[in-house]
């Protein structure tokens, strides 16, 4: 075992009753990486990693840990720590028993017991809590105390099941910033389950989304984002315009009636594919002046730009400009060849990409549902 | 939420009228009755006449202190076992465990007679089978047994309710910090299931403690409970002063017992109930 694989997922399937939960897992995971695995709810994600922390136990597959399987240790002898959802402090302890506790497990003597948890606590930035009561928390708080407990034991892995779900958006962001400074400094390989597209994009080395319990992609974030695999990663990362269009030859593409120059190649002459355009990459320039053209329908101020629905040849595109137009005015859009990713057809080709049926208040509807995850 | 609505004034206002006549009520009685003699003057003759019945105070007391803990010892594992069960296993349990009460006590104590007499149920399948007989009837061990017998569905069930309310992540966190199953089992699962022990406690303990019934069918008349003797002041003795004086004085025993053990509890949290 010549690679820097600290834990390989092989072939691991999962049914709970008749639903089928995992369906052979393949994935290789790097010491020291920050991996995320992404997926809306019910996609496994949660189902993996607590393959991974020993509380589950596949039906089909191995588990191995720095090449020896693990898959019948249980997960007291694990060299994982996991970061529990609502965190699982244990409310009849302190802030100070709470952190010692996995220490005490491992017979550590008591000043060295107090010498780490005082260096956790420093490093999750609560010096001087030691005596505070659970309960007494915010949860932020509670959520630091939860790191400090879980890296005092020195794991190998740190697993983080959604850790950040119940925080306001600002504590949040902060969070983010520092759970990838601590996974710096402790140099300890991070696998963290979000269904947050943009959490999973600013934290990861590696993203894995998953869906159906299936890995849709595993990739570095600017590749997924980039590259999407397939129409389901396309609409999951972010916002995409997902159109039917056909592959006339290398470099040149056909869809919503018109040809565009792209840079994908590979493709049989005329095979049918799906074409991603990203929102913020579609220019606007005067109607007659594009390469095609549409009508706006709506128009959404933002902030840092405004969201239009634009009407183009009976498909709803999504449109991201700085600049304001009318609803109802008539415009053209150039669409520069590097703004083009092409995609082979995929069972999930049709099901995304157009935004006839999108409203704000859909959105927030679904980012609800997702939050209450498995 | 300082103003509670008229609505929820309402809707209380029930059990409140209940509580005053039948619980408030005769307890300013019963207080009345042991300072006051038979023609209503006060006194604190009864109350100081206590001193005659401290050993069956005492007795009453401590067996049922043996009977609480006895019923603590076999419901906590039936509690764990019933909470970590699946959900219909849990129903059946729980209703094998309501079962009994859906019988009269006086019932059940009866037959419980009838299983322990020393020509009962028991000798008499002893003597079959050629083995020695057991004298059971009219002992404090009979008692006891009574006692748990009857009582212990009241500890199964607030010590089953905590740990099936119990978050299960907290012993997942717990096993993941490398805590085997015993060690979970004493630092996490005991001590937050000490409300429940606690109302376990109280609510087999206060009945075992004032009960005349049981002892006086499984006791027979080799001793008497203090529940038995205050029965006595109330139906052939016609002293109701001292009666109410015993009463009294028990009452404020129990709370005193009840007191340290919420001590030992360090009771707090929701579940525990007191009295």
């Amino acid at each position: 075992m010549g690679d820097n694989y600290i834990i390989k997922l092989q072939n691991i399937s999962k049914k709970f009753e008749d639903d089928v939960i995992l369906d052979s897992i393949n994935l290789s995971i790097k010491d020291k990486e920050f991996m995320t695995f992404l997926g809306p709810s019910g996609c496994g994600k949660t189902t993996t990693l607590r393959i991974i922390a020993g509380f589950l136990e596949a039906d089909s597959g191995q588990v191995i840990f720095e090449g020896k399987d693990i898959n019948s240790l249980p997960p007291h002898k694990r060299q994982v720590n996991t970061i529990f959802q609502r965190y699982a402090l244990f409310p009849h302890l302190n802030v100070y028993d709470n952190i010692a506790f996995g220490l005490r497990i491992k017979k550590m003597k008591e000043k060295d017991i107090a010498k780490k948890v005082g260096e956790m606590l420093e490093l999750v930035n609560l010096k001087g809590f030691q005596k505070r009561d659970i309960s007494s928390l915010s949860g932020g708080q509670q959520q630091r105390v939860a790191i400090a407990r879980a890296l005092a034991v020195e794991p190998r892995v740190l697993l983080l099941d959604e850790p950040l779900g119940a925080l306001d958006l600002k504590l949040r962001k902060d969070m983010q910033v520092e759970l990838k400074n601590i996974q710096k400094r402790m140099g300890i390989t991070f696998i963290y389950v979000t269904h947050d597209q943009q959490e999973a994009l600013s934290m990861s080395d590696t993203v894995v989304v998953m869906n159906d319990g299936k890995i849709q992609q595993i990739g570095t974030p600017i590749d997924i984002y980039n590259e999407p695999k397939n129409a389901f990663v396309a609409d999951f990362i972010g916002e995409s315009n997902i159109l039917d269009g056909v592959m006339l030859d290398d470099f040149k593409a056909k869809f919503s009636g018109a040809i565009f120059q792209c840079l994908d190649k590979g493709f049989a002459v005329n095979e049918s594919v799906d074409i991603v355009v990203r929102p913020e990459d579609v220019d606007v320039v005067p109607y007659g002046e594009g390469t095609i053209s549409g009508v706006i329908t709506s128009n959404t101020f933002k902030g840092v730009h405004f969201e239009m629905i634009v009407d183009i040849d009976n498909f709803k595109w999504m449109i991201q400009t700085t600049d304001y137009y009318p609803v109802g005015t008539k415009i053209g859009i150039v669409i520069e060849p590097d703004a083009i990713h092409v995609m082979k057809k995929s069972e999930y080709s049709g099901m995304f990409g157009d935004y006839s049926s999108f409203s704000d208040e859909l959105e927030h509807l679904s980012d609800v549902t997702a939050e209450e995850e498995e | 939420m300082k103003k509670t609505s008229l609505g929820k004034k309402l809707t209380a206002s029930p059990y409140i009228v209940w509580s005053m006549l039948f619980i408030i009520v005769p307890l300013i009685f019963v207080a009345y009755y042991s300072v006051t003699d038979a023609s209503g003057n006060f006194t604190l003759e009864y109350i100081s006449d206590i001193g005659r019945y401290k050993d069956v105070m005492l007795n009453s007391i401590w067996l049922g202190f043996i009977a609480t803990v006895i019923s603590l010892i076999l419901a906590y594992p039936l509690a764990y076992i019933m909470a970590r069960s699946k959900a219909n296993v849990q129903r059946t349990m729980m209703m094998l465990v309501m079962l009994p009460m859906w019988m009269n006590l006086l019932i059940r104590t009866y037959s419980m007679m009838i299983l322990m007499q020393d020509t009962g149920v028991i000798n008499s399948v002893l003597s079959f089978l050629n083995l020695p007989n057991v004298h059971m009837i009219n002992t404090q061990g009979a008692v006891v047994f009574g006692m748990v017998y009857n009582y212990i569905p009241y500890m199964i069930l607030p010590l089953y309710n905590i740990m099936a309310k119990m978050d299960h992540s907290l012993i997942e966190a717990a096993e993941d910090l490398g805590a085997n199953k015993l060690t979970v089992l004493k630092n996490i699962i005991f001590p937050l299931s000490l409300p429940g022990v606690a109302s376990g406690f109280t609510m087999v303990f206060v009945p075992s403690v004032s009960t005349f019934y049981i002892s006086k069918k499984l006791g027979g008349n080799t001793f008497s409970l203090i529940g038995d003797v205050i029965e006595m002041q109330f139906k052939s003795a016609n002293n109701y002063n001292l009666g109410a004086a015993l009463s009294m004085v028990l009452m404020v025993l129990i709370i005193i017992c009840m007191m340290v053990m919420n001590r030992f509890t360090g009771d707090d949290d929701d579940g525990g109930v007191l009295i």
